[in-house]
């Protein structure tokens, strides 16, 4: 069994920040692996070497920058990677769902795998849609926000617990090929080791662009316009403690005293 | 004009919430160009929720009978089925897990944008105006588009539409293919049970992110003993497994209202924020002033946790 993955790489933000446009200015943004990724990148290496999958494929849509990110996923046993990027994307502010489902689909349609793993969202810009919309697109089955997955895959089924609301799961079965949006806490994602880290340096990492992929310039046009970009206002009417740490920790001594929640 | 299709959202025979919070959106979306709204419900006992959805701004209410559950494969069908029909501008639906289960699939389907977990929305006619957040809600965004689209709204951003409308009620008879149906869901588990309802408790002191390592966790554990308080957390301590799930606040875990909830190293995301905004009093401790649980707290200190809990055990140990 093939198992693809995809993987992003996310932009955060410190906490103390400035907005240019719409955009956080360049000196506050660092850049990681996607946290709901990272627990898809271990689920499918758990399948692996489960003796599950065969072989486990990444695809990343973005520019040379973001490989360190991808040799990460390599690194913690993803076997090879594709990286789809182009000069037609540079331009382009806000990536949306149905433009990376292009993308992403063209792919999987050449990878051919049986299951694809994607985060539930992306820690950035959190749509939470692609997965879905990939799977739609491609004539797979899906399932959303995934928390567990058992490592049989038998009679061309997989298995699920889907997340819902309020500490409830739905136990689902999906027929495969599938797209499964993974939820955090799945499973325990490793750090990669410094052989796995050596390993990843000679793992094949492919650069495809638009035109390799066979996906044409007008599909990336996106619907959708980022028009404003702006600092929540502050609803906060907290009182402050102010002062040294013993007297912030005796006025909320005080507090919890006179609320006679603790003595 | 502008039509708008909502889609209620229910679980186990009981309507969820958000259902009515759409209806009031997509009242306000319509009301913009004197359309129509229209709900969409689907699955479960539909004429029952038919008479519950039908509120004041309702226009008119499509049941469609098939099957008692959620299934994203019977949802999309007719959902893009009704689409076809009553050529809505605006198709709404919720941001819960069972919203994104199928929203991106009839945008898809229908080759229409989306855009999710929207928490305020504007349009003339022909521009929409979505408000969203992104960075974890460190900032909001607009973001705009032409046309017709699909939806997702978060929960608990509008209030829950009130009254009795008198909308038709009309039986859709959709044209379910069975053969395109590839999931089945084989029933509900409740998790996170055990040995602690911390949705009993009167005193939290509750741990987020902040606490950096497991080993640190002996401190908060510390603090709740010293205070006679119950520990729970956020989400991510229990992803990595240093809590156990019955722990955990917030939207996937368990809804609290105790007299003070203190949150500790806690930011203070919407999902957590879901599960314990109605406490008392809130006491929040954390390094980032701008930190979104800073909104929700009715004392706050801007400290490290690591300064200040020691101080506070030992003010009632001492």
């Amino acid at each position: 069994m093939k198992i693809l993955v995809t993987v992003k790489e996310v932009a955060t933000v410190e906490d103390e920040f400035e907005i240019e446009g719409t955009e956080i200015a360049d000196q506050y943004l660092g850049a990681d692996l996607n946290e709901w990724d990272d627990y898809a990148i271990e689920e499918a290496v758990q399948l692996q070497e489960d003796g599950i999958a065969d072989e486990v494929v990444t695809v990343t849509i973005g520019p040379e920058d973001c490989e360190q990110t991808v040799r990460q996923a390599l690194a913690k046993g993803a076997d090879r990677a594709v990286r789809v990027w182009d000069d037609a994307l540079e331009d382009v502010d806000l990536l949306d769902v149905n433009a990376k489902t292009e993308i992403l689909s063209a792919v999987i349609e050449a990878e051919d795998p049986d299951l694809v793993l994607s985060g539930v969202q992306a820690g950035d810009d959190s749509f939470g849609a692609t997965g879905v919309s990939v799977a739609e697109n491609l004539g797979f089955q899906w399932g959303a926000v995934v928390n567990h997955l058992e490592h049989d895959l038998e009679d061309g089924l997989a298995s699920v617990r889907r997340e819902l609301e309020g500490g409830v799961e739905e136990l689902t079965d999906i027929e495969l090929p599938a797209v499964l949006t993974i939820q955090t806490g799945i499973n325990e994602p490793r750090y990669a080791s410094l052989r796995g880290i050596r390993q990843a340096q000679q793992k094949p990492l492919d650069v495809q662009t638009l035109a390799d992929i066979g996906v044409d310039e007008s599909a990336i046009e996106t619907e959708l316009e980022l028009t404003d970009m702006y600092e929540p206002e502050s609803e906060s009417d907290a009182t402050f403690w102010e002062g040294s740490p013993d007297e912030t920790a005796s006025e909320l001594g005080e507090l919890l005293r006179d609320k006679g929640v603790a003595q | 004009m502008t039509d708008v299709l909502a889609v209620a959202d229910h679980r186990r025979g009981e309507l969820r919430d958000v259902s009515y919070e759409s209806i009031t959106a997509g009242r306000e979306l319509a009301d913009e160009t004197g359309g129509d709204l229209h709900i969409a419900v689907i699955s479960g006992t539909v004429d029952d929720f038919a008479d519950k959805l039908n509120r004041d701004g309702v226009d008119a209410i499509h049941t469609v009978s098939h099957g008692e559950e959620f299934n994203h494969d019977i949802y999309s069908q007719a959902i893009t089925q009704l689409y076809d029909e009553l050529a809505p501008q605006y198709v709404l639906t919720p941001n819960s897990v069972n919203g994104l289960d199928y929203a991106p699939a009839i945008a898809n389907e229908l080759d229409l944008p989306v855009v999710t977990d929207t928490v305020d929305l504007d349009n003339d006619g022909e521009t929409l105006v979505a408000t969203r957040e992104m960075y974890g809600g460190k900032v909001e965004t607009t973001t705009e588009l032409e046309g017709d689209a699909v939806i997702t709204i978060r929960g608990a951003e509008w209030p829950a539409a009130e009254g009795t409308g008198d909308a038709t009620i009309e039986a859709f008879d959709a044209d379910i293919d069975e053969d395109a149906i590839g999931s089945t869901v084989n029933g509900f588990e409740e998790v996170g049970g055990g040995d602690v309802d911390i949705s009993e408790a009167d005193l939290l002191v509750s741990v987020g992110r902040g606490i950096e390592e497991e080993e640190n966790l002996d401190l908060i554990r510390d603090l709740a003993d010293a205070l006679g308080a119950t520990l729970s957390s956020s989400r991510p301590i229990v992803d990595n497994g240093w809590l156990p799930k019955n722990r955990q606040v917030g939207q996937s875990g368990k809804v609290v209202t105790p007299d003070v909830y203190i949150a500790i190293g806690i930011s203070g995301a919407v999902q957590h924020v879901a599960g314990m905004k109605g406490s008392d009093t809130i006491v929040a401790i954390n390094t980032d002033p701008n930190a979104p649980i800073m909104d929700i707290a009715d004392y706050a200190i801007v400290d490290d946790l690591f300064d200040v809990v020691p101080e506070l055990i030992d003010e009632f140990d001492g």
